[in-house]
């Protein structure tokens, strides 16, 4: 999943240096920054915002603007739960709000060992096999409560 | 050697294609045999996928939904041969659910290997571009304006004319950007083709560049299909080592390179607009039109932006001519239209016919009812904004105008059933609270009104003031219709007005049990 390099300032210029090149390049150094350090702290929105001549206040509207950029890092694996109308129609509320009833857990929470974070996502594309969910890069249709549960048990395993 | 396809396909790998790939490949090594494995995209018959096909002198056969189980049992059925076993379908191109279909956008889709060019134009690839470079680039606007094909993306807008607005403009830079954002639940039409001829956006956006007099174009995808951004990465770099990507592409003196981008999670960035300014680096956030993106687009530069499918069925328009693509469909309704089959659906997966087949076909005889078997109750046509259609309205032609006149949309086509349990009440405060969680902001009307439906509804279904909040809710609909900057907003009360319009005694039930 996400990497989760201890951040350093030195590193994150290293990365955003590498993508100047491209036209428009914050949505790819957000990315990037994220898949090495696990999320897009502070420190680096700062950089960011020097290196693209843009005032941190600016370049912070565009962080939170995107759902998924976060400050700190998410749980070790991630299990994104669709909400979307095709998966409704087979039931995934219940579904999903009985899971997250189980693990005691809300949207956008993580298990307290933090081994999962859980979040809603609003389809998949995989709407002739709803309901679905994504486990970190793994599509998963047709999903049910044993399978969700075996994900919860998988995660805390690595 | 045997050819055997099992697909690369999302749909495909989420119901475990990858584990029976490698299982496929375990088997027949165990057993000394000499197979090819392709993967390939999807053929569309979603309901049966992960689907085998195995070549045989009759043709590609079938086998599906094929699990890790079942390979054991295939190998020894002999289904290298085609032969008999209860997962075999026949030949793929007889079976009754394809013979029906007219595929043109899809034609080549789950057929070819995505990944090779020399497969791509053995089925007729790049022949579009080829005569694109003969006719000269006034020539391919005027084909495209006459083949009648407009946006797939939903709102319809005629592509010719599109293009027609951006070659006007005075030369320099100018862009192409796909609309590769396809967010839309129920919808999954632009990921099978990124996934299954990506080839054909490729080639779509050069003949688009070279219409139009630009060099660079953009594929802004979303976040949420990691599997099509692999797969659509590799098919540029195949593009681009066979040089039909780069300088001076096959001597025709005109050069064309493009990229892929990656979104973040933000559903408004399939608005135009919105995707422009995230492309450049910004917040998602809607720009007023005028200027539009053709005059002023990306980097404020002349800008073409399309949907994906748009620009796939480009190649073929210019391959048969625009002639033979405007022969297709009804009315003002030119060519094929995709369907996407989802939701609560016992025959779920991509129906390519011409426009103006009934809804109700769609619904009972191709998708053949629901899944949990119970009656349809509504229908939900173009995405989370669409409209929601009663059992009443199902000789409906499936054509824009047609729609339009019943206040709904076909959006980018695709569908979603419901049974009889599903509660429209519910349904129509998570399109208001979808576009409240989805709002860029900006205007007020989307920002609050999305906001305050949300609370209405609630008022709604704790039988609070019913008569008095649903008229409420009917005149803070029609705000957010008109008064809204973009279609996130201004299209966020179809699904509430239809479910108004059409399920009234959902509204009026003794106050509802708390949400589930």
């Amino acid at each position: 999943m996400a990497g989760a390099a201890p951040y350093s300032d030195e590193r994150a210029r290293e990365i955003i240096a590498a993508h100047m090149g491209l036209e428009g390049p914050a949505l790819p150094i957000l990315h990037a920054l994220q898949a090495e350090f696990g999320c897009v702290p502070e420190s680096a929105v700062r950089e960011m915002a020097s290196a693209l001549n843009i005032s941190r206040a600016e370049m912070h509207g565009v962080v939170t603007f995107y759902h998924d950029f976060h400050s700190s890092p998410h749980g070790r694996h991630t299990l994104k739960i669709c909400r979307a109308e095709s998966c409704q129609s087979m039931g995934a509320e219940k579904q999903a709000n009985e899971f997250l009833a189980r693990n005691k857990l809300e949207w956008h929470q993580t298990t307290p060992d933090g081994s999962l974070t859980v979040e809603p996502v609003y389809c998949l594309g995989l709407c002739a096999h709803s309901p679905a969910a994504l486990y970190d890069n793994e599509p998963i249709g047709m999903v049910d409560a044993e399978t969700l549960d075996g994900l919860v048990e998988e995660a805390k395993g690595k | 050697m045997t050819k055997i396809y099992i697909p690369l396909d999302m749909a495909a790998v989420a119901m475990g294609a990858d584990r029976l790939a490698a299982a496929v490949a375990k088997e027949a090594a165990a057993r000394g045999l000499d197979v090819e494995i392709v993967r390939n995209g999807s053929r569309g018959m979603l309901w049966l996928e992960p689907l085998i096909e195995v070549e045989t002198p009759a043709g590609r056969v079938g086998y599906g939904p094929a699990k890790v189980k079942d390979v054991a049992s295939l190998f020894e059925s002999g289904f290298l041969t085609g032969g008999a076993h209860p997962l075999n379908i026949g030949v793929v191109d007889e079976h009754p659910w394809m013979k029906r279909q007219n595929r043109v956008t899809f034609v080549r889709c789950g057929v070819i290997d995505p990944l090779s060019v020399a497969d791509y134009e053995a089925h007729g690839g790049f022949a579009g571009l080829k005569r694109a470079f003969e006719m000269g680039a006034p020539a391919v606007v005027e084909e495209v304006t006459k083949s009648g094909l407009r946006g797939r993306g939903g709102a319809g807008f005629p592509t010719g004319i599109k293009w027609k607005t951006v070659a006007d403009c005075a030369p320099g830079q100018k862009y192409v950007v796909v609309n590769a954002d396809e967010g839309d639940s129920g919808t999954f039409a632009d990921r099978m083709i990124m996934e299954g001829d990506p080839l054909s956006l490729i080639e779509g956006m050069i003949i688009c560049g070279y219409a139009i007099g630009g060099s660079k174009g953009y594929v802004y995808l979303r976040s949420e299909y990691p599997v099509v951004a692999k797969v659509f990465q590799a098919a540029i770099e195949k593009a681009r080592e066979a040089g039909w990507l780069g300088r001076n592409i096959k001597g025709s003196g005109f050069d064309f390179d493009m990229e892929l981008r990656i979104g973040a999670g933000a559903y408004v960035c399939g608005e135009e607009t919105s995707l422009l300014e995230s492309l450049e680096g910004k917040r998602g956030i809607v720009r007023a039109k005028p200027p539009l993106p053709a005059h002023v687009g990306l980097f404020g530069k002349p800008t073409v932006v399309n949907n994906v499918l748009s620009m796939a069925t480009v190649p073929m328009i210019l391959e048969k001519g625009a002639k033979h693509y405007a022969d297709l469909g009804v009315g003002r309704s030119r060519g094929t239209m995709p369907l996407q089959i989802a939701g609560n659906v016992k025959y779920g997966g991509l129906f390519e016919t011409d426009f103006g087949i009934p809804l109700g076909e769609i619904v009972n005889d191709i998708a053949g009812g629901t899944r949990t078997g119970r009656p349809v109750k509504a229908v939900q046509v173009g995405g989370p904004l669409g409209a929601y259609l009663p059992v009443s309205l199902f000789d409906l032609p499936f054509d824009y105008e047609a729609f339009a006149a019943k206040d709904s949309l076909i959006g980018h086509g695709g569908l979603v059933i419901f049974d009889d349990t599903v509660d429209m009440v519910w349904m129509a405060r998570f399109g208001m609270e979808f576009c409240a969680i989805e709002s860029c902001g900006k205007c007020t009307p989307c920002r609050i009104g999305s906001t305050r439906g949300v609370e209405t509804i609630d008022k709604i279904r704790n039988g609070q003031d019913v008569e008095k909040n649903i008229e409420l809710l009917k005149d803070l609909c029609h705000t957010m219709k008109f008064g809204s900057l973009c279609a996130l907003g201004g299209f966020a009360p179809y699904p509430v007005e239809s479910a108004l319009r059409h399920f009234p005694e959902d509204f009026r039930k003794p106050a509802l049990e708390a949400a589930e």
